[in-house]
């Protein structure tokens, strides 16, 4: 019998069994719907689940078509349960989360949780939307140009280089690190492309201190994972990743994107969010074999280095020298499949998928022993987080 | 153009008080009506007390600069026109928790990038000057000595 204190969580309780996704490129043909249907059904086959035994469904708030359209067109029977989760890039582990949730509390068995996108959609690109006048946060900062999320993350990148002397070459080891990881990715869209520290520096600026290569790519795609109980899991014939511990975080006066206005805004929703999965874990940043940080803008891999533990404040910069977040010789590998900067941005759903093979052992820059794998979703944004592990 | 710039929404009734400020020659904050701590941007309630009463209170007009960037292209059109510019951050010298985003300018009627990239610094004294767009007075800053 459980304890009283494993009772309160869901440690181990959960596994993802099954994963999907199609290719990654730009100007897909397929409709977001479509390549959504697409995705769910390889990870259905791959988990070896019929579609009739899905219960619950698990998606973005961002997310352009619903539950009922997926349902309908996947051939789903009864669903009990379903959610979404807000905050764009803050959501990817939320979504797989809360569906571990659903399955640990009985409303449901087996859940779907997906992502599709196609940048091409002028929709998918809130900043490029113009007409009518500016209320809530955006008119403190839009009318004067900060306009894309780059700018928003450059301001506070401005700020964590003067505070703690982060320098453009800890980005570049960032943007290397991920690059590098995409070379050995097929699926990767910069898989062909390779990236030397030189063409980092002399790249065009974007918004200084963020040159082209601190952005993430734009990708059309879809993913999606099966989330059901570790007891369903060990019937199945898929390696189970459980879901070791999940969190959600929001920080004290917290504003999405423009976080300018607190006490402390380097102090982000990591820590808010890593304060709660480490409490809920048998394990530590110490135990972590391997990392998927959500890396729209590579100043977010210091700011999640720090905020969920593996080094001092200030110290996320120097922990990428001497190739650390690389593999295979890297303290802490991270982003093994390219990440948002160098495989697909699609929202952070790659790198649970990503966080997943590498429990598995089929990454394409795989972790010898890498029994415990943290994936984190977006920094400077209401956020959440999952450690996965071999082990329930 | 300038004229295309993105701007507020000066009737929402949250913020109404601080644009209406500017459109006087005043940079306004908008303060507790009970604790009297102030706080940015305008909510309707005071997190530390709760209270739903609200005032604006005039500030000094003097602040340093947090942060900033340079914005490069794509951009949109009205604002690329006059790229490279920047954006600031800067900080109240009344209360350093008060943070305003604006523009580096010259004057009142300085365009958003004249100020040369290199020469702005972290820390850098600046006092407010208001921007006529449209019905819309943008508050922007000027470097003092």
């Amino acid at each position: 019998m459980a304890s009283p204190q494993a009772a309160k969580s869901i440690r181990g309780s959960t596994a993802i069994v099954g994963i999907g996704q199609t290719a990654f490129g730009k100007g897909l043909v397929d409709t977001e719907l479509s390549l959504a249907c697409q995705a769910v059904s390889l990870a259905l086959d791959d988990a070896g689940i019929a579609p009739a035994e899905i219960d619950g469904l698990a998606s973005f708030t961002l997310e352009h078509d619903r539950e009922v359209d997926l349902a309908r067109n996947v051939g789903l029977g009864d669903i009990t349960w379903f959610s979404q989760v807000g905050y764009g890039g803050g959501a990817a582990c939320g979504v797989v989360g809360q569906a571990a949730m659903a399955v640990a509390t009985g409303q449901a068995n087996v859940v779907v949780a997906w992502r599709a996108r196609k940048r091409a959609d002028p929709a998918s690109r809130p900043w490029a939307q113009v007409g009518g006048r500016l209320a809530g946060n955006h008119q403190w900062t839009r009318p004067f140009g900060l306009l894309r999320p780059v700018d928003e993350i450059a301001m506070l990148t401005r700020r964590y280089m003067h505070e703690f002397g982060a320098t453009r070459d800890h980005l570049a080891n960032v943007a290397l690190a991920f690059r590098k990881h995409a070379n050995a990715n097929p699926n990767a869209a910069m898989h062909d492309k390779i990236l030397t520290r030189d063409q980092y520096l002399a790249a065009r600026w974007i918004s200084e201190p963020l040159c082209l290569f601190d952005n993430c790519l734009e990708t059309d795609g879809a993913l999606a994972v099966v989330i059901t109980s570790a007891e369903r899991a060990r019937d199945l014939a898929t390696t189970p990743a459980y879901i070791h511990a999940f969190a959600q975080g929001i920080p004290p006066q917290h504003q999405t994107m423009t976080n300018y206005f607190n006490e402390d805004p380097l102090r982000g929703p990591a820590w808010a969010c890593a304060s709660r999965l480490w409490r809920n874990a048998e394990v530590t940043p110490a135990d972590v074999k391997v990392a998927q940080l959500y890396d729209a803008f590579s100043p977010l891999i210091p700011l999640s280095l720090e905020g969920y533990g593996f080094c001092e404040r200030g110290e996320g910069g120097p922990f990428t020298d001497n190739g650390n977040l690389e593999w295979p010789d890297g303290g802490l590998p991270t982003n093994t499949a390219g990440g948002g900067m160098s495989e697909a941005y699609v929202h952070g759903f790659n790198l649970v998928i990503e966080g997943v093979r590498q429990i598995r052992g089929t990454s394409t820059s795989q972790v010898d022993g890498a029994d415990v794998s943290l994936v984190t979703s977006g920094e400077g944004v209401p956020t959440s987080a999952l450690l996965l592990t071999v082990d329930a | 153009m300038a004229d295309d710039f993105l701007l507020p929404d000066i009737e929402d009734p949250t913020s109404a008080p601080f644009w209406a400020g500017t459109g006087r020659g005043e940079l306004t904050v908008q303060a507790c009506g009970s604790c009297g701590r102030w706080r940015m941007p305008p909510r309707p309630m005071c997190p530390h007390c709760r209270s739903l009463e609200v005032e604006w209170v005039p500030t000094s007009g003097r602040a340093t600069v947090w942060s900033f960037v340079i914005a490069h292209p794509p951009l949109l059109p009205a604002y690329a026109e006059f790229a490279p510019y920047n954006v600031i951050t800067v900080m109240l010298d009344d209360d350093p928790r008060i943070r305003f985003v604006g523009n580096l300018v010259s004057g009142p009627d300085g365009s958003i990038g004249e100020i040369d990239a290199t020469t702005i610094v972290i820390g850098e004294p600046v006092e407010v000057v208001f921007t006529r767009i449209d019905d819309v007075t943008l508050p922007r800053w000027v470097r003092r000595s």
